[in-house]
């Protein structure tokens, strides 16, 4: 494990400028476009949820995070845990985005041997976490960001969780475990979508008053829209608290490709030939 | 067994500034002198396995050699996806460590009767599955189980069993410890039944026999060629395990026994049944019960050779 910093230029960590605006908007409009595809292609499901966390991972991958493409395994770099395993999709497709490996492995997402549609780490570089059974990741953070702590480091650890994975008890577990050893560089997202795989979260298990059950567990809440660029990056840049501190980011499940949005079906259904077109004509992409 | 554990933790911990120590909220008694030695290393992550298993896998996957510590069944089936995908699938250095395995804590009901972890962690992808005899086999397990990578399951019974080995015996890595050399019974037994074992062995040498008494700590990796040559030698193998007979030492020895040339030995699994049990069962119980003491190994030996 190389110990040096980065060779190459890093993000910066700062709250975003117009002009990094512009390029986080590019780099999401850009992980939409290859979520369809490689969607559409292996005539996977979950499209909506990797729609709904683009922007977040658009701003995480192209703003916040300190990793290197050149030396993924830098010790000093930020963690990034896809808590929500099943928005593979959109985590390759950001770390292809953000230069970690070629293009053309995501024409075979879901094909035997190749990427899987579940988060692997095993031979893709850049993934911090293996997830796809819900209610893991932010343990497996809690543990990074504790061992951090103990060596003084000032790497952060960032956890993306969906709504529904809220349902499981571990990750209540792991919300009094981060408070409790004041994991303050310990950052958790909550894909805010509303929707969980059967239904709406309100009718399936109430999830709110969200923000004020992570106050009363001790967390350091900020609520923004999922989809604004410069909210996310400067919650995701403020300086560090004495608590962990949860994005809860109210997002629309399937953004940016109008008849996904909002929709329960784009949590199984793959685009169609024609659907995709229109999808990629939304997005501003050739066909 | 515990305080072997304890103490040979804290000489390896001494030496390695990467050892941590995370507790379900349990080891009263146990884990002080651990504690209060590297305060910095030792959790106690409170009464939630799940986030313990995954808390422990992340500090194994940022370097950390990291041992978690509980009652067999919240350390194991309680938190076995967490085992599965945050442990297994990442290769993380993680520990296990059950205490009061099999019926060692039989008289407290059928939650704390630690039977399926053997099976059921020796089906998990890549794990080491170690259960030692007595307090010599337990330091030596945990000395070479902090040297490897990778995860593992160490079964431990409670506190205050015997030492059943005379001296340290050689300990290789998926290796059966022979204890007592014979020639046409074969015991071999996991864990803490060791003891009942040999003294099985003295009942059938008092009946004119020459058996043999193997310790098989090491669950996986399995010593495969150790017992496929004793199925060639022994007329009769008796394995005996307090756990449950589905997936653990007598259906990997009848798997090897079944799918080799020239097996001559006829082999009696002795275990557990999967099946509900009665509750309070004291250990001693327990193994007259499921024919796993002395007497009944003996007994169980004995007609077997008859009938071959
Ligand atoms: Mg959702």
């Amino acid at each position: 494990m190389s110990t040096e910093r980065p060779n190459s230029a890093v993000a910066s960590g700062q709250p975003l400028t117009s002009a990094s605006e512009q390029s986080t908007r590019e780099f999401a409009r850009r992980l939409r476009v290859h979520v369809l595809r490689m969607t559409h292609r292996a005539r996977a499901s979950h499209v909506g949820t990797c729609l709904s966390i683009a922007d977040v991972l658009a701003v995480l991958y192209g703003a916040v995070a300190r990793v290197d493409p050149t030396n993924p395994d830098w010790h000093g770099r930020d963690r990034v845990i896809m808590s929500k395993g099943h928005g593979a999709a959109a985590l390759y497709a950001a770390l292809v985005v953000r230069g970690f490996f070629p293009e053309e492995w995501l024409d075979r997402y879901c094909q035997d041997g190749a990427l899987p549609g579940h988060v692997t780490h095993r031979g893709v570089p850049g993934v911090d976490a293996s997830t796809g059974s819900l209610g893991h990741g932010l343990s497996l953070g809690c543990g990074m960001a504790l061992a951090a702590q103990s060596e003084r480091l000032d790497r952060r650890t960032f956890v993306i969780l969906s709504d529904g994975e809220l349902d499981e008890g571990s990750i209540w577990e792991a919300l009094m475990f981060a408070a409790h050893h004041r994991l303050g560089r310990l950052f958790a997202v909550i894909d805010y979508n509303k929707i969980q795989s059967f239904g709406r979260v309100e009718e399936v298990l109430a999830l709110e008053p969200l923000a004020a059950k992570l106050r009363a567990f001790g967390w350091n809440v900020v609520e923004v829209d999922g989809h604004d660029h410069a909210a996310l990056s400067r919650a995701l840049t403020q300086l560090p608290q004495a608590a962990p501190t949860v994005l809860i980011a109210h997002t629309v499940k399937g953004k940016g490709v109008s008849f996904m949005e909002d929709r329960l079906e784009w949590h199984y259904r793959s685009p169609s030939d024609e659907q995709l077109a229109a999808g990629l004509l939304e997005l501003g992409a050739v066909v | 067994m515990r305080t072997a554990f304890i103490e040979s933790l804290c000489e390896a911990a001494a030496g390695d500034p990467n050892i941590w120590l995370l507790t379900g909220d349990l080891g009263y008694s146990v884990l002080e002198v651990f504690s209060q030695r590297f305060p910095d290393r030792y959790v106690n992550v409170g009464v939630a396995e799940q986030n313990m298993m995954g808390v422990a896998a992340g500090l194994a996957m940022s370097g950390k050699t990291v041992v978690a510590y509980s009652i067999v069944n919240f350390v194991t089936l309680r938190c076995l996806e967490q085992i599965r995908c945050d442990i297994c699938y990442h290769g993380a250095s993680v520990k296990i460590v059950g205490v009061g395995g099999g019926y060692a804590y039989g008289a407290l009901g059928h939650t704390h009767h630690g039977i399926e972890d053997l099976s059921v962690l020796g089906s998990m992808p890549g794990v080491d599955v170690v259960a030692p005899a007595d307090p010599i086999e337990t330091r030596l397990a945990v000395q070479t189980l902090l040297q490897r990578k990778g995860p593992a399951y160490l079964r431990l019974g409670k506190a205050g069993e015997p030492k059943v080995h005379q001296n340290s015996p050689a300990f290789g890595v998926g290796s059966i410890v022979p204890v007592r050399e014979g020639r046409d019974v074969l015991f071999i037994t996991t864990g803490g039944l060791l003891e009942e074992a040999l003294r099985a062995s003295q009942q059938l040498v008092a009946a004119g026999l020459d058996p043999a008494v193997w310790s098989n700590p090491w669950l996986r990796p399995f010593d495969v060629a150790r017992v496929t040559a004793a199925a060639k030698d022994f007329a009769v193998i008796v394995t005996a395990e307090e756990g449950v007979i589905t997936g653990g030492l007598g259906a990997r020895v009848a798997q090897i026994i079944s799918g080799m040339e020239g097996s001559r030995a006829r082999h009696i699994g002795v275990g557990v049944p999967p099946e509900v049990g009665p509750s309070a069962l004291s250990q001693k119980a327990a193994r007259a019960r499921f024919g796993l003491d002395a007497n009944a190994l003996a007994a169980q030996a004995l007609a077997a050779m008859k009938r071959s």
